[in-house]
């Protein structure tokens, strides 16, 4: 097996799903259009001559500034073939979702858990979408790059009356 | 078929609003046969489990996004805190995609160091592994036993990095530093005993008509359920999958090495057991051929020679401007991959450790995820736990061998 036979296939089966291909390094990406998501996963997992019948890691990266914003990537692993193939999705910003692969995969479960919880993609048809690293109450979410790291602005003399202004001090 | 992997709130949402005629009992996060800050939400009917449901989180540390604000080289020293039972497995999976994102070619010998030292550690999680499992199983004498053999190993650890633990050994490039001149023969005089000592470890337990009683037919999985659950490693050999991404898709130069790769029948606790025990053996043996390549080797080499990734020797910053600059270079900026996102997975003592890095041609990593065996695994527990009593949790928990910092990043 190797990575033109699968996006032969994936290109004979869904015309429009591939947006694109990268390679790096000897590994090939390949980028799909939101819509066919589950359904190329779905291909690649029955196929009888692929068998991606494992997933091997699933996680998000917010690539901020970039339109989409959000991508989310999926490492498949066929155990007949001793091969492994990229996918990725792209989400924008104003609609961060993504159909889930937990119904398929069900290891996708706490993977797509962890995503949304870091990252904030959220999962379409996923069983249970809840936090799982953050508390509960947590707001936000801390693995987006805008998410405010925690640090205390430093107060020099320029800024120091703004500053002042929004810190709790003991008044009399 | 179904696999369901419940929350907490599945089981103690019903239970509060009182529509349930099951006790909801809280297992951890501090209770010692949870090997760490895990905590277990319980239905249970008498002592029979109903539903198990795994509350993680507890020792999350954020590793993934600090090390967005780390250079390449600093963020070594994180993963060390993730699978803390066997850091130079984490060292060794960020360090790998790493240098696929470089492009650097890694000296022969640094592989073979590398792989004696990974085999080392696989051996002392397995011992680990195997004394808290029977601990866990009232087996007191095992621990004892298995912990006398992984002080030795620690032992060697320390001769190299200068740390038991946390070693950061496995760097961007190449290792920290050169082996001591006693380390091989050290390391000879430990393989020489270890086999015998394996065989203790065997006569202690498995004959054992008590731990064969806890063990056997409890807690078991089939391939495809082991599959869809994502379980990896020994967990997954055990119900007779052979998959080993050391055979499967190998690094470090695995494909040049003899070894096996044990695998079970049932998949059950037991199996889990032998497969681990048969890894254990193999380990030693792979850590014998590394050590005789070594044996054979010239020292000296431990690094790549790409100097714009690993740093040049002391003795040429002294007389030599450009290895100045080098350093200067390394040390001050870091080094910069091109744009690009590489995916690299090793076989660590748990599963495969999948390392997931972006770069967009800076010092520092875009993103850095890392597939955690243990995470994953332990979405399985409600497949495999329930309907049995609540004392085989016990037992199914230490078999599947989880780290809870690298459950928890």
């Amino acid at each position: 097996m190797d990575n033109e036979s699968v996006l032969g296939l994936i290109r004979e089966c869904f015309p429009q799903a591939v947006l694109g291909t990268s390679e790096f390094r000897g590994d090939i990406s390949i980028t799909l259009r939101r819509e066919d998501w589950d359904a190329v996963a779905r291909l690649l997992r029955d196929d009888p001559a692929l068998r991606y019948t494992f997933l091997e890691n699933l996680c998000g990266v917010d690539y901020l500034g970039r339109t989409p914003r959000f991508e989310v990537v999926a490492h498949l692993v066929s155990m007949q073939h001793l091969h492994r193939i990229c996918l990725k999705v792209g989400a924008p910003e104003e609609d961060p979702h993504v159909p889930t692969l937990a119904l398929l995969f069900p290891t996708a479960n706490y993977q797509e858990r962890e995503t949304w919880d870091l990252l904030g993609i959220v999962f379409d048809g996923h069983p249970s979408l809840t936090r799982i690293l953050m508390p509960d109450d947590w707001v936000g979410h801390p693995q987006r790059k805008d998410h405010p790291l925690g640090d205390e602005e430093i107060a020099f003399t320029f800024n120091q009356e703004r500053i002042y202004a929004q810190k709790p001090f003991a008044r009399e | 078929m179904t696999y369901p992997v419940p929350t907490p709130q599945d089981i103690t949402g019903p239970a509060l609003a009182g529509t349930t005629e099951t006790m909801v009992l809280n297992m951890g996060p501090h209770h010692p046969s949870t090997h760490g800050v895990l905590r277990l939400v319980l239905e249970l009917d008498g002592e029979v489990v109903v539903n198990v449901a795994p509350d993680v989180g507890f020792l999350h540390t954020g590793i993934e996004k600090t090390m967005e604000s780390k250079t390449y080289q600093q963020a070594v020293v994180l993963t060390d805190r993730m699978d803390y039972l066997a850091p130079l497995s984490n060292n060794l999976s960020y360090a790998l995609t790493v240098e696929k994102l470089l492009g650097v070619e890694i000296p022969e010998r640094a592989q073979t160091i590398r792989v004696l030292m990974v085999e080392l550690q696989r051996i002392s999680s397995h011992l680990v592994w195997l004394g808290t499992h029977a601990l866990d199983l009232a087996a007191m004498s095992v621990f004892l036993y298995a912990f006398r053999e992984r002080e030795q190993i620690l032992d060697l650890f320390e001769l190299v990095s200068g740390a038991r633990l946390m070693t950061s050994y496995i760097r961007v490039g190449g290792l920290a530093y050169d082996l001591p001149a006693d380390f091989l023969p050290t390391v000879d005089a430990f393989l020489k005993i270890m086999p015998g000592h394996v065989d203790e470890y065997e006569d202690l337990l498995t004959g054992n008509p008590l731990w064969l009683e806890r063990t056997v037919g409890v807690g078991v999985i089939d391939a495809e359920a082991a599959i869809a659950y994502g379980l990896t490693g020994a967990n997954l050999r055990a119900t007779g999958v052979p998959y080993d991404v050391r055979k499967a898709i190998p690094y470090t130069g695995y494909e040049t090495y003899d070894f096996a790769v044990p695998v079970g029948k049932k998949g059950d606790i037991y199996d889990r057991y032998r497969v681990r025990m048969a890894e254990m053996r193999q380990s030693i043996s792979l850590c014998r051929q590394a050590w005789e390549r070594l044996n054979e080797m010239p020292s000296g080499v431990y690094q790549t020679s790409d100097r714009k990734v690993a740093p040049p020797p002391k003795s040429e910053i002294t007389h030599s401007m450009e290895a100045l600059i080098h350093h200067f270079k390394l040390w001050t900026e870091g080094f910069k991959p091109p744009r690009g996102d590489a995916y690299v997975s090793i076989e660590s003592p748990r599963g495969i450790l999948g390392c997931y890095v972006v770069s967009d041609g800076s010092a520092k990593p875009w993103r850095v995820h890392f597939r955690s065996p243990s995470f994953i695994s332990l979405q399985s527990l409600a497949h495999m736990g329930n309907g049995r009593l609540m004392a085989d949790l016990v037992a199914l928990i230490a078999s599947l061998d989880p780290v809870l910092g690298e459950v928890d990043r």
